[in-house]
């Protein structure tokens, strides 16, 4: 009780620890708990009980989350699966794909700054015979249409590109992609997860065939996600990778989440509603953000593309400064870093190794996530913060203090180990 | 990642950061590690040419909060040990003092190395007789 008065100032609507990792996951809006609330208690039906009015009011629900999914990205609601999350919906789309598809050909088109979730189940279908072509991005972590074009031979069944990337935040030129996909007859699947709720996403007008998303990226619930499957223009089938009850179309067997589906529809409603001026707001501060780095900082390096940008997102490195080693400075503060020392396999980011970027700048790299409840005097904050620890870290950097001397570091002869 | 108070402690209060005159013939200088794999440590070593005693250090490091708190803690050991004793002085010394987890035990590794590659630099520079010169050493090439 009487710890008030000694607790360190801060200003207004600075609490801390402050959340800024909104990539990795976001925290649950209080409007999307309130709408799942009744369906862990007496809302407690089976969607597929046909019979009974608990049955038909889980169903009810469940329709209505169809909805709002669906409006979000301009589909409809049958075309919704839902998922235990992307994780689940990018195994399903492509595994799924894959083998329905089998006769048509066995190439799979992907790229290398997707998520693992993506990249690993290309992995398993490189094993189970397919070819897969990983793109390479450019500098700036895009894809070049050409190389695109160039990859796609007859038989090609699917190109997999992510909407926008999970640690840079560079949005991929979907729509371009979505064209040429729709042109040549091949089905294209996109992982949207960091797309769907930030930045507006259509799969008609992008030609999008399946695509997928997940809660709690959006301010819903963890463990719930879905999977769009178009079914005209060209109606996709996609081979089941669960059995059960052929539930969902016979797509994805097992019982509906109906609490989580609630959540990610009310949390697909909301987006729908507030994102243009969300995205305004999210914007205006990471710039704020940036603007107050650079201009007290220097070393630094922004990564990928701010043209093509999530909202959201900033990716700088820090050059001479070890990321970790940053993050503990910050400790008040969550981001993530691409440091090889806060990765269990001690290798730096594998996205921000694919920019071309020398290991020293992954090393360097914070990943910024702003989101729907961080405030302008959290972003003051976090930037004062950040420009401080590493003004001192930068004090013990014998790289840091090398460049400065003007030495070239890359001539210098390092003994690795 | 779970730090050890004693790794925090040397992060925040890190001891005898900086640099000596790398030409003087009295410092020793080891630089080890390299920028690509996140970890760069140089420690530096003052040695009287009479007693063979280390009287001062400095180190600067780049790397993770492990690497930082395992150079600052060589300074301090190494200071007031002769050469020889120095040497002495094992890694797995310094995980124990840290309580390092498994995963930042090449931290500490680095840390021996750049002992022995600032004591290594010096014995070159005065060179001293009998005593092959057994670790290698890396110094800037400028
Ligand atoms: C781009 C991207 N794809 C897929 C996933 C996995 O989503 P989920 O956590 O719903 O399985 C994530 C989240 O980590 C992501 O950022
Ligand atoms: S310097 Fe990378 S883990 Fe310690």
């Amino acid at each position: 009780m009487s710890t008030v008065l000694s607790e360190p100032k801060l200003p207004a609507g600075v609490k801390l620890p402050i959340y800024m990792d909104n990539h990795a996951t976001t925290p649950l809006d209080p409007r999307v708990l309130e709408a799942m609330l009744p369906f862990f208690t007496n809302k407690f039906g089976n969607a597929a009980s046909r019979n009974h009015s608990f049955g038909w009011e889980a169903e009810k629900a469940v329709d209505l989350a169809r909805e709002q999914i669906a409006k979000l990205i301009g589909a409809t609601a049958k075309e919704i699966i839902f998922t235990s999350g992307a994780t689940e919906s990018n195994n399903l789309a492509i595994k799924g794909i894959g083998e329905m598809y089998r006769e048509r050909g066995n190439h799979i088109i992907t790229q290398v700054t997707e998520h693992k979730a993506v990249l690993d189940t290309c992995k398993r279908m490189e094993k189970l015979g397919y070819r897969v072509t990983y793109l390479p991005v450019n500098a700036d972590g895009l894809i070049e249409m050409e190389d695109l074009k160039r990859a796609i031979d007859d038989k090609t069944i699917l190109v997999t590109i992510m909407f926008a990337n999970n640690e840079i935040g560079v949005i991929q030129p979907v729509a371009e992609i979505g064209k040429l996909c729709h042109e040549k007859g091949i089905l294209f699947h996109t992982d949207a997860v960091q797309a769907v709720g930030k930045i507006p996403v259509d799969v008609n007008a992008m030609n999008i065939d399946v695509l997928s998303l997940s809660g709690h990226k959006i301010y819903g619930p963890k463990g719930v996600g879905a999977l769009y499957v178009r079914r005209r223009n060209p109606r996709v089938q996609i081979a089941s990778q669960l059995d059960g009850g052929g539930h969902e179309r016979g797509m994805r067997s097992g019982t509906l989440n109906v609490p989580g589906i609630v959540g990610l529809g009310a949390a697909c409603e909301i987006a729908r509603l507030e994102m243009d001026e969300e995205a305004t707001k999210l914007k205006a501060m990471r710039d704020r953000l940036k603007e107050k780095l650079e201009s007290n900082l220097d070393f630094i390096h922004v990564n990928g593309s701010m043209e093509h940008h999530l909202p959201g997102n900033l990716n700088m490195s820090f050059i001479h400064v070890e990321g970790e080693s940053l993050l503990m400075g910050i400790n008040d503060i969550a981001v993530s870093s691409g440091s090889a020392c806060t990765s269990a396999t001690l290798e730096p980011s594998y996205v921000l190794k694919a920019l071309g970027l020398g290991d020293d700048v992954a090393h360097s790299s914070i990943r910024f996530g702003l989101g729907r409840f961080n405030t302008q005097a959290e972003v003051d904050y976090v930037a004062d913060k950040v420009i401080d620890v590493v003004q001192k870290l930068r004090e013990l950097s014998p790289l840091y203090e090398m460049a400065k001397e003007g030495i070239d570091l890359t001539k210098v002869q390092w003994q690795a180990h | 990642m779970a730090y050890s108070d004693k790794v925090i402690e040397h992060y925040n209060n890190p001891r005898n950061v900086g640099q000596m005159d790398k030409n003087s013939t009295e410092v020793g200088t080891g630089l080890v590690g390299a920028p690509e794999c996140g970890d760069v440590m140089r420690l530096q070593i003052k040695v009287n040419p009479e007693t063979r005693v280390i009287e001062d250090a400095k180190f600067k490091t780049f790397g993770c909060g492990s690497a930082i708190a395992s150079s600052s803690l060589a300074t301090e050991w190494v200071k007031g040990k002769t050469v020889d004793e120095a040497l002495e002085i094992k890694n797995t010394d310094i995980v124990k003092e840290l309580a390092l987890p498994p995963v930042k035990i090449h931290c500490s590794v680095l840390a021996e190395d750049a002992i022995r590659a600032a004591i290594g630099d010096w014995k070159k520079k005065n060179v001293v007789e009998g005593q092959a010169v057994s670790t290698p050493v890396a110094v800037a090439a400028n």
